[in-house]
């Protein structure tokens, strides 16, 4: 069953006018991109910084909305709702984002974090808020800590036991392990893994490296300023790339890694 | 433990100082601030009056600390009322912003453009002069400058990626305001309101000296300084002490507040 679906997004951003009566430059951060994923499969996007990778997740999330196209999660076009249904909809697709430092309010404890879209949802729930922690393998009595109390790798377990927290359908990891050392990025990344196979988790997964994406996905787009290059089974592209562009992503990965 | 730095040690030192004598005031003062004795006038410091008397007899130190009691009173009334009007509206523009953020900050600019000395004189001569028409002035005058400072930190917050998961867990906006918004700018908000507080003292003393704020027989610093000015050649110390009084509160609270944000920079906590 289709879990998210993208039809010709299309997102442009007017830049500062550069003269006083000329009409500002457009960029188009996103265009004509389409892409499906099923529930419980993962869907790796892959392109350099600047590709839109962030501009498809942020339209996914309904942070901001595409110029053109649609995108349907579970057959619902998620900017034509409402702002109470869209509300009603949320819990059903999380994300988790890149910088681990940036995403839980420093002036919070983390159990207060992580209840949050419980609370968002009018429910009280302890218990759920302690099997999330332990979920993503942290004791329950380390929501009384402060987020500048843990490590990046641990803050971001904390991240993604605040975003499966509602039993989300759907999860868009936005570089979510781009700031951590490589040991801890495995560590994440099974983590990841894992809470897929357990809660049936459909994935979207967004990275720069390819090496990362190439490990844990089902299929594979690959973006380049804003267009896809390649979109297909992640197996498929990795084995015989079509496009230039792909094959040099391939080479630096191979470097890298 | 990090060093404090200088500017707030000496700002704190001063303000306990002018804050310790005007709650002081409450209670206890040597003598009635108000009681004449036309025989005793232009008195020379002594054990009774420690810095003398003024030009109607009364106690100089009695009048200098009910003065900075009502100083005080004033600065913190204005300083909490054009504070949370400014707060409220920064908040509001940075959350909803577009036209109404626009509205917000257009307003803000008018309010800055308007001298304030100008808006007091115009309530005074709508209503008469009076010490909650200098308020109202003092805080008038406040809250453009908080909307800016609410609204500049504000849309910094707005783009973290933890109020990003605040509403990708469907929070409303002002719910998030509360939650993430308003602490994190508070430390944002206390720096300028101390720094504000230190030209609130400045500016009653300015409407006091022009007779638009306190009113007799209330003791007030301007004021004192604005009677002292016809006797400056005869008794020039009932003009040295109210001024030291303003210099001491506006530079202790002056100092304080930039002590305030040196800590709270994290660019300078870091070159410490």
């Amino acid at each position: 069953m289709t879990l998210l679906q993208a039809q010709g997004l299309t997102r442009r951003y007017k830049l500062p006018r550069r003269t006083v009566f000329g009409t500002p430059p457009v960029l188009t951060a996103v265009e004509n991109i389409s892409f499906e994923i099923a529930a419980g499969q993962t869907l790796g996007i892959v392109g350099e910084s600047g590709s839109g990778k962030s501009t498809l997740a942020r339209m996914a999330m309904a942070f901001e909305a595409p110029d053109a196209g649609r995108i349907l999660f579970e057959g619902q076009d998620i900017h034509a709702l409402g702002a109470a249904q869209l509300r009603r909809l949320r819990p059903d697709f999380q994300m988790v984002f890149q910088d681990p430092f940036s995403s839980l309010d420093p002036r919070r404890k983390v159990g207060w974090s992580i209840a949050e879209p419980l609370r968002a949802m009018g429910v009280s729930a302890p218990d759920r808020v302690a099997e999330a922690f332990e979920q993503v393998g942290l004791h329950p009595a380390d929501g009384d800590k402060y987020p500048h109390e843990f490590s990046g790798g641990q803050r971001q377990r904390i991240a993604i036991a605040r975003a499966i927290i509602t039993r989300p359908k759907l999860l868009i990891a936005d570089e979510a392990v781009s700031a951590l050392d490589v040991s801890v990025q495995a560590q994440i990344l099974n983590l990841l893994m894992d809470l897929q196979e357990t809660l049936g988790l459909g994935i979207l997964f967004i990275s720069h490296d390819l090496a990362v994406v190439a490990s844990v996905c089902d299929n594979l787009l690959v973006m380049q300023r804003g267009q896809a290059v390649e979109y297909g089974a992640a197996t498929d592209i990795l084995n015989t790339p079509s496009h230039a562009y792909t094959r040099s992503l391939l080479t630096a990965a191979g470097e890298t890694h | 433990m990090k060093q404090l730095p200088a500017n707030f040690i000496i700002g704190a030192v001063l303000v306990a100082f002018v804050v310790g004598v005007a709650a002081l005031s409450l209670i206890w003062t040597p003598h009635d601030p108000t009681d004449l004795n036309i025989r005793a006038k232009f008195g020379a410091p002594s054990h009774v009056n420690w810095l003398g008397t003024d030009q109607l007899g009364r106690d100089l130190v009695s009048q200098l600390m009910a003065a900075a009691r009502n100083s005080m009173t004033v600065a913190l009334v204005a300083v909490l009322l054009g504070g949370s009007i400014g707060v409220a509206l920064g908040l509001l523009a940075s959350a909803i912003g577009g036209w109404v953020e626009d509205i917000v900050m257009r307003l803000a600019d008018l309010g800055f453009a308007f001298p304030a000395l100008l808006f007091a004189i115009m309530l005074a001569a709508v209503f008469g002069p009076s010490l909650t028409n200098a308020v109202l002035a003092i805080a008038f005058i406040n809250i453009p400058i908080f909307a800016r400072v609410a609204r500049a930190s504000g849309n910094q917050i707005w783009t973290r990626e933890y109020v990003l998961a605040a509403r990708a867990a469907g929070m409303n906006k002002f719910t998030i305001t509360l939650d993430h918004i308003l602490p994190n700018i508070a430390a944002a908000v206390i720096v300028q309101a101390t720094i504000e507080f230190a030209v609130a003292i400045l500016a009653e003393a300015a409407l006091s000296y022009l007779g638009l704020g306190a009113q007799p027989p209330a003791s007030s610093w301007g004021r004192m300084l604005s009677e002292a000015q016809t006797l400056m050649y005869l008794a020039p110390e009932l003009a040295i002490y109210p001024g030291l009084c303003i210099v001491t509160a506006v530079l202790g609270f002056g100092l304080l507040g930039d002590g305030l944000r040196d800590m709270t920079d994290p660019r300078l906590a870091r070159a410490r």
